[in-house]
């Protein structure tokens, strides 16, 4: 294999399992706080327990999150130097920005959390935990921020042979940058709500720590109905800007071949790339498509034929991702929504709890996907319409890389069985005895 | 003058790095030396608990910011560094979930591997990241279009090594020093008593890395023929470096502990600093012509970004070093077997 492809694997292994941990700590690190504030207002020894049971699965989460995000950070150098050297005026910033305004205040006082219980007064330790969530969260933004430049170059112009910055606030403000934020943010805020939702499944299944849980349950109900509501509502507005910016993205995503006036939506279609077709179109809604690309059912969707061979983004991962994610993405509303409706009732609703439980992984699949239709949608483009993802490859030989590659894979498979284990592990023992039951 | 005060920028966050994931590399590594149980064990890890993860975002900044001041030589940098480099990021992985995993499991197996893992995760980047700042001041093999001809072993040249065995002399001291400070008894006697013996080794491997600078660097010349108003900081950074040493030592004998780890730290700052005026105005000098060599001018990103990047920095730099420093404050006491109670605790 070459380098460009090795490289091409190797970041998207180095992203896909940063982003196995990345979505739980976003998510679970406002929920122990939100957890631990209760504490502080109440005094309830219970959300205490909470904010510490949860706090401990979010420490081991953390760490692996952690350490997997420098490597994505230094890969840009090792394995995309061209790419660094034609955008680095624009992109790097963005970086480095995350690195000293939210990286720093994450990294200390999850420090400041873990090791404080004893050290602060409860309302100082309760505020680092909001720092940890705000500071994890302003990470995303500026990440996401970056990678919407990718998607989309704005505020930029080509001169001294690279991209230089023209106007740093149209970076920093362009509204597909909003959309994605929220987009990814709100698909965390879900998986971790849906983390939480299982974990209390498993245990209220066995009928153990029934109130500790039915609470946790309930809080993190709420959460995830809100933003699963937020997503799909928030999906569909993204949809029409890709269809508007990344006209190729969309027309993979959907794999649509010609260029179709009141184009139809199937629920039902395999593509057939070789050939530029689809092998089988079934039950075709007219006019759904161009009304979910552009808000009109007679609106002109362009297809893939209309551009370049050499343009167009691999269709089959780029339209499965996508339909993988949409679906599970209107799934989770509606478990949500069950959950908070039997949210009082929950002990005697065990068919719904075992789904619960087993519902775990999808939200983790779904932004899988969700990257997925992102990135590979992007191709054949490393910055949309701008470079080439093959000319943004460091001149290195294949075999560093290989070397590197396989053991990243290796390194990250070891690390990601023993965090799943330890996970698993703490999530199953449940939350310490409270002071009252010690005592008894 | 933008560019100028970049490279000053970039070399402080370097220099801080050190100074800061200098003692928690250095004294993971010194963990089989130090620790005769496992009690002993956990108080070296929780003596770093709270700090080694907000030391390491300056290597993460330090790197962030080498890409958007001078992405030219990050790119060039990074890729001709990429075996050193991947060797670095995964022992820097594999040490930091060791700390959160080692205690979660009550396997004497699963327990070594993570001790283990935390000795080789601190040693190796201790001993790569000076090979690579002393290949960097030596200069690598990068041909005009900055791409470098060589491989892992050309950076294992005698000086580049000679550099990594200064770094890890620096960093266990460092380290040993740090233990020193936060800890009492026996397991304070023996790191005293180790960090007396390694600033022997350090004094001597300092000066064989000063005279071997002279044979295979240019570093020496921008003090010998450096422009008047450079003079003034450039000498006084190689006499904070000598002074710090031996403050350092003068410290330790009078068992101000404290005052010999913030001595190790500048002795590290000025190690570093030392290093990297010397390079002034290059960033990344080429070995196969001087012309190829990356500066500040032909590597750096435009006007705009280095204003608004200095911006970013003067503004968050300070805050963070109030914040941090606040953390170290507030967990300044021993750490002794009673805090390994301690629910979090390591």
């Amino acid at each position: 294999m070459d380098v460009l492809m090795l490289s091409r694997l190797q970041f998207a292994a180095a992203t896909f399992f940063h982003f196995l941990f990345v979505p739980l700590t976003l998510g679970l690190s406002v929920l122990v706080a939100i957890m631990e504030t209760k504490w502080v207002r109440t005094g309830d020894e219970e959300y205490k327990r909470m904010a510490k049971f949860w706090g401990k699965l979010f420490l081991i989460n953390f760490a692996i999150g952690i350490v997997t995000g420098i490597t994505l950070e230094f890969q840009f150098g090792t394995n995309w130097s061209r790419y660094s050297r034609y955008v680095g005026d624009v992109f790097g910033s963005l970086l480095a920005i995350e690195a000293s305004a939210a990286f720093f205040l994450e990294s200390t006082f999850i420090g400041v959390w873990a090791f404080g219980w004893d050290r602060v007064s409860p309302r100082l330790h309760m505020v680092s935990m909001w720092l940890v969530a705000i500071a994890s969260n302003l990470s995303a933004v500026w990440i996401l921020t970056a990678n919407a430049w990718m998607q989309h170059p704005v505020g930029y112009v080509i001169r001294n042979g690279r991209a230089e910055l023209d106007d740093f606030m149209a970076v920093v403000t362009q509204p597909f940058a909003m959309q994605q934020i929220i987009h990814t943010v709100a698909g965390a805020y879900i998986l971790a709500g849906f983390f939480v939702m299982g974990v209390c499944a498993y245990h209220l299944l066995r009928k153990q720590n029934v109130e500790f849980f039915t609470r946790s349950f309930r809080i993190a109900a709420a959460f995830a109905l809100i933003f699963s509501l937020v997503e799909v509502v928030q999906g569909h507005v993204h949809g029409g800007e890709v269809a508007k910016i990344q006209p190729t993205k969309l027309a993979a995503m959907e794999s649509l071949w010609d260029t179709t006036d009141n184009a139809p939506q199937y629920l039902f279609l395999i593509p057939d790339e070789k050939n530029e077709r689809n092998l089988v179109e079934i039950g075709g809604i007219p006019g759904a498509l161009s009304m979910l690309a552009y808000h009109s059912p007679s609106a002109t969707v362009k297809g893939l034929k209309d551009f370049p061979k050499e343009d167009r983004p691999p269709v089959l991962p780029t339209f499965i991702a996508f339909r993988v994610m949409v679906g599970l993405g209107l799934l989770f509303p509606l478990l949500a929504l069950i959950g908070w409706i039997k949210r009082n009732r929950l002990m005697e609703n065990a068919g719904y709890l075992k789904a619960m439980l087993f519902a775990m992984p999808l939200p983790y699949i779904a932004l899988q996907a969700g990257w997925i239709v992102a990135e590979v949608g992007r191709q054949p483009w490393v910055v949309y319409g701008m470079m080439r993802t093959s000319d943004a490859v460091s001149p290195i030989s294949g075999s560093q890389v290989m070397g590197s590659f396989i053991a990243l894979v290796g390194v990250y498979t070891l690390l990601g069985i023993a965090a799943f284990y330890l996970l698993a592990r703490y999530a199953r023992k449940g939350p310490q005895p409270s002071s009252s039951e010690a005592t008894a | 003058m933008l560019e100028s005060v970049w490279f000053i920028l970039w070399g402080v966050l370097w220099a801080v790095y050190f100074a800061l994931d200098g003692f928690d590399l250095g004294l993971g590594t010194l963990v089989p030396v130090l620790a005769k149980s496992d009690v002993d064990k956990r108080i070296i890890y929780n003596s770093m608990g709270p700090f080694w993860d907000g030391n390491e975002v300056w290597l993460i900044t330090a790197g962030g910011v080498t890409f958007a001041a001078f992405p030219t030589t990050y790119a060039v940098m990074f890729s001709g560094l990429y075996s050193a480099l991947m060797i670095v990021l995964f022992a820097l992985i594999l040490r930091g979930v060791s700390f959160e995993f080692r205690g979660k499991l009550d396997s004497p197996m699963w327990t070594a591997i993570w001790d283990g893992c935390v000795v080789l995760g601190s040693f190796v980047p201790a001993l790569l990241l000076g090979v690579a700042f002393a290949n960097i001041f030596e200069g690598i093999p990068i041909d005009e279009a900055g791409v470098f001809q060589g491989n892992l072993f050309t950076l294992l040249n005698p000086y580049g090594l000679l550099g990594g065995v200064l770094f890890l002399c620096m960093f266990t001291t460092h380290g040993a020093l740090w233990l020193a400070v936060k800890t009492e008894g026996p397991l304070h006697d023996r790191a005293a008593a180790l960090a007396r013996k390694l600033w022997l080794a350090l004094a001597v491997v300092a000066v064989i890395f000063l005279v071997a600078t002279w044979f295979a660097t240019r570093l020496y010349d921008n003090y010998l023929q450096n422009p008047f108003v450079f003079t003034i900081p450039i000498v006084l950074i190689p006499v904070i470096l000598v002074a710090a040493l031996f403050m350092m030592r003068f410290y330790m004998g009078k068992g101000s502990w404290w005052k010999a780890w913030f001595a190790s730290g500048l002795t590290i700052i000025g190690a570093t600093l030392f290093g990297v005026a010397g390079l002034y105005p290059n960033l990344l000098p080429s070995s196969l012509n001087p012309a190829y060599s990356l500066t500040i001018y032909n590597s750096s990103s435009s006007p705009l970004t280095l204003k608004i990047m200095l911006g970013v920095a003067l503004t968050f730099v300070p805050i963070v070093i109030a914040y941090q420093s606040w953390v170290y404050f507030m967990f300044r006491d021993k750490v002794t077997e009673d805090h390994l109670a301690y629910d979090e605790a390591y």
